[in-house]
């Protein structure tokens, strides 16, 4: 044990009551009682260590309580940290962290919607992932059948802070939105032109997944995973699959890693480049926006011929890929990437050359890298705030280990940096996937899956094109999950959107939220 | 300003030709699985491992019946991997829409063996086993008025009801310079007061309902809905929950469906013009007796 476990050890001796690992990279702490601020704020300030998330699951039936779990990762230290505290059935309270760590405000709260616990503290404790409207009920717990039949809603859905003052006007926007994108309610209190405080209401498309991850078997499951969040179906459904392999111990082929790598970079580059698009659309260059979607279209059809779905799904299975490719796809993929990169070349250029864009992208939307950091941004939209993280780098999975590339971290957290930490992100990409299809693909591309073991828990990460992908499994018996959380990066970074926009004009919204593109889908689940 | 017009005459027309030509599909695009129903002796293995329910069995006193559904396919190609005697297989159609859910459903009878295993096929239905009477849906008069008043021109507002984003990926892509919808006189438009149309995609979540509702009512008559995606169509693999309630007919009269997961551009560009008679309908036929 090393002597970050021996200081822990000293310190909170009294409070753990054991340290175990099922694997060397996963951690779990389980400790007496759910008030951990004392041990949070000392991994925080002695190890810099970060909390990834908190989540609870039901162990009444097996254990007699709740837990909560609380994911922490220090820098340097490819390990999770896993610390569980037992929150009790009849005493449903556990202290809030969000007054120190204001990155799991929106955390905390589902957990009080979801299980019925109370976060003691809580700056803003109101609901967030049930809207005002809905019955008391709490849907993640075990008693809760999946199939209940709700009554009609009653009352407000949205109780919302007053914004008072002279001028001051509150514009609603939502849930339905002027273009082609997913439901959410944005409430902005302005005076004049610019933008004094947004507030947020989501869950508009909250389906029920995690109940639902219950109740499937785990290769029906899969296709779940795919559809968590459309643009991310790969990345989900990756991070899924893992979590499986893990709970199993089981070996992943090596060619089905490599192949995956490709898939999820690929992913990556899709978005990215449909992005760098829009934000130049946003601001009224049209033709970059026509040209960046022919080429989101190019690789589209990529995907196509290697995974026989545009969105590459159906194509990552437990245990590995369920095709292999042959040489004729091989070439296109190479083909493919070549003339992407040479084109991509050209869009950027095309958009450097535009000062009237440059213009409006530089200082606008601005997230300071002190804010990014106590709200616990990940993924491009962090990056550009600074937060030096990539699941990629730090806690290597698939094949990454085995290429070298450069994660892109800037300053300033303006719209023009986060569009910059994509532009970086496809060169580094288009990188990886040739150092990838040089390698000889050859042999398995998937492993037998064995009888998956009940009551076994594992946690996946992936880093999806918009940042941290977390899947926490807890298996159980015929083929089905007893818990799967998910959380998708998009669940961290919203209230981001909210610091960046203040200030704002509100005609610069758009371009602002396009900057962050978070999901909605994967945020509501 | 120059760059930009070099760009532009540098890249020339990419937009597709479809649909006047066929579309240009990978071969290894998954699209409709096709059923040979007479070689088909077993079908357990394929509606065991669907993960949607799309291929159910229903056994009742040495007799068979198997229900196919496009309308709940993701088409992930499983039911062909997992029927040994290669009685499904994976085509690369994709034109599915329908004007009636019911065209989206096969139902197949068999005679079983004491194994479980099909002994005769007895009779293969489009639509499921105890067929209704066709009623005239309320939706095929305003379809006829559109089609009359707009036959050149629609303006189309997209509601995402509870879907996962995918297929709001692929209906952004029809204004991509490839597919260019606007070369039909089709538009989005930001006001579901401008709109002949309501493309919607669900599953339509409960926190939804009222807002698909809303821009229902919006619309100006007369106007068609087209339901979007195995989600839209059904729920899909969401199916009904306490947050859920399915498909988008369950809420808003629906005109066409248009399955997929989600449906190509193409398939999308299919329906659309479906639904305002600019295209027929394409009935695959899967039926040998």
């Amino acid at each position: 044990m090393s002597a970050f476990f021996e200081a822990l050890q000293q310190k909170f001796g009294a409070q753990i009551q054991s340290i175990s690992a099922d694997r060397e990279d996963e951690i779990y702490l389980l400790v007496a009682d759910p008030d951990i601020r004392a041990l949070a704020e000392y991994l925080r300030s002695e190890f810099e260590a970060r909390l990834v998330t908190v989540f609870a699951e039901d162990r009444r039936s097996a254990e007699g309580v709740f837990f909560n779990y609380y994911v922490f990762e220090r820098k340097g230290d490819t390990r999770y940290l896993i610390v569980r505290a037992p929150v009790r059935a009849d005493n449903p309270e556990f202290p809030s962290l969000s007054a120190q760590l204001p990155a799991v405000n929106w955390q905390e709260r589902e957990i009080q919607d979801w299980f019925g616990l109370k976060a003691v503290g809580h700056p803003n404790p109101r609901r967030v992932a049930l809207h005002d409207n809905w019955p008391d009920v709490h849907p993640l717990r075990k008693d809760f059948p999946l199939e209940t039949v709700l009554p009609p809603f009653e009352g407000e859905r949205h109780i919302y802070r007053p914004a008072l003052g002279e001028g001051v006007f509150q514009v609603p926007v939502g849930p339905v939105h002027a273009g082609t994108i997913e439901p959410g309610h944005f409430n902005f209190a302005v005076a004049g032109e610019p933008i004094l405080y947004l507030q947020l209401r989501m869950f508009y498309t909250h389906k029920g997944t995690e109940k639902l991850f219950e109740k499937l078997p785990i290769h029906k499951a899969v296709f779940l995973a795919e559809s968590i969040s459309g643009d991310s179906s790969f990345s989900h459904a990756t991070a899924f699959c893992q979590a499986i392999e893990r709970a199993a111990q089981m070996e992943v082929p090596l060619r089905a890693l490599i192949m995956r790598t490709v898939l999820l970079e690929l992913e990556r580059i899709c978005n990215h480049v449909a992005d760098i698009g829009a934000i130049a659309n946003d601001v009224g260059f049209v033709i970059a926006n026509a040209h960046a979607s022919r080429l989101k279209e190019m690789l589209v059809s990529l995907n196509e011929q290697l995974t026989g779905n545009r969105l590459l799904r159906g194509m990552v299975c437990v245990g590995g890929v369920r095709r292999g490719w042959d040489v004729v796809q091989l070439v296109s993929l190479r083909a493919a990437i070549d003339s992407f990169a040479s084109e991509f070349q050209d869009l950027v250029a095309l958009i450097d050359s535009s000062e009237s864009t440059r213009d409006r992208l530089e200082q606008t939307g601005v997230l300071r890298p002190e804010k990014a950091k106590d709200l616990g941004i990940v993924g491009v939209a962090g990056r550009a705030s600074g937060m030096d993280l990539d699941v990629r780098r730090d806690h290597p999975y698939a094949a990454y280990g085995r290429y070298s590339f450069r994660v892109p971290v800037y300053l300033i957290g303006d719209v023009s940096h986060r569009m910059q930490v994509r532009v970086d992100e496809v060169h580094e990409s288009l990188g990886i996937i040739r150092s990838a299809a040089d390698e000889s693909l050859h042999g398995d591309f998937r492993a037998q899956v064995p009888p998956i073991p009940a009551d076994r828990c594992a946690l996946s990460a992936v880093e999806g094109w918009r940042g941290e992908i977390i899947h926490w499994i807890r298996t159980g018996p015929d083929n089905r999950l007893e818990r799967c959380k998910i959380k998708d990066p998009s669940l961290n970074n919203w209230p981001a959107l909210v610091e960046a926009v203040q200030g704002n004009i509100i005609a610069d919204f758009p371009v602002i939220n396009k900057s962050f593109n978070l999901s909605y889908s994967g945020t509501d689940r | 300003m120059f760059k930009i017009i070099q760009k532009t005459i540098a890249t020339g027309i990419v937009t597709t030709k479809y649909p006047g030509e066929p579309a240009q599909v990978s071969e290894c695009f998954r699209g409709r699985p096709s059923f040979d129903f007479e070689k088909w002796k077993d079908a357990r293995d394929a509606a065991e491992i669907c993960p949607t329910g799309a291929i159910l069995v229903c056994d009742e006193d040495g007799s068979r019946r198997v229900t196919v559904d496009y309308g709940l396919c993701v088409f992930c190609g499983l039911c062909a991997e997992a029927s040994a005697d290669q009685a499904v297989r994976i085509t690369q159609e994709f034109e599915l829409a329908s004007a009636d859910r019911r065209n989206l459903i096969l139902t197949a009878e068999y005679s079983l063996n004491t194994d479980r295993t099909h002994r005769e096929l007895r009779a293969v239905h489009r639509r499921p086993g105890n067929v209704e009477a066709d009623v005239e849906s309320v939706g095929q008069k305003a379809r006829e008025k559109i089609q009359k008043l707009l036959r050149r021109s629609l303006a189309i507002r997209e509601v995402d009801a509870g879907s996962c984003n995918g297929c709001e990926l692929e209906i952004v892509a029809l204004n991509n310079p490839v597919y260019d919808l606007e070369r039909f006189g089709i538009q989005f438009v930001s006001s579901p007061r401008h709109a002949d149309m309501l493309l919607v995609t669900g599953p339509v979540t409960r926190n939804m309902e009222l807002a698909l509702l809303k821009t229902y009512q919006a619309m100006p008559e007369p106007k068609v809905v087209v339901a979007v995606g195995a989600c839209g169509i059904s729920g899909g693999i969401f199916g009904k929950n306490y947050a859920s309630l399915g498909g988008v007919d369950n809420v808003v009269p629906v005109d066409v469906y248009i399955p997929g997961c989600p449906p190509r551009p193409q398939a999308l560009l299919h329906g659309i013009l479906l639904a305002v008679g600019r295209l027929g309908e394409r009935l695959y036929d899967d039926r040998r007796r």
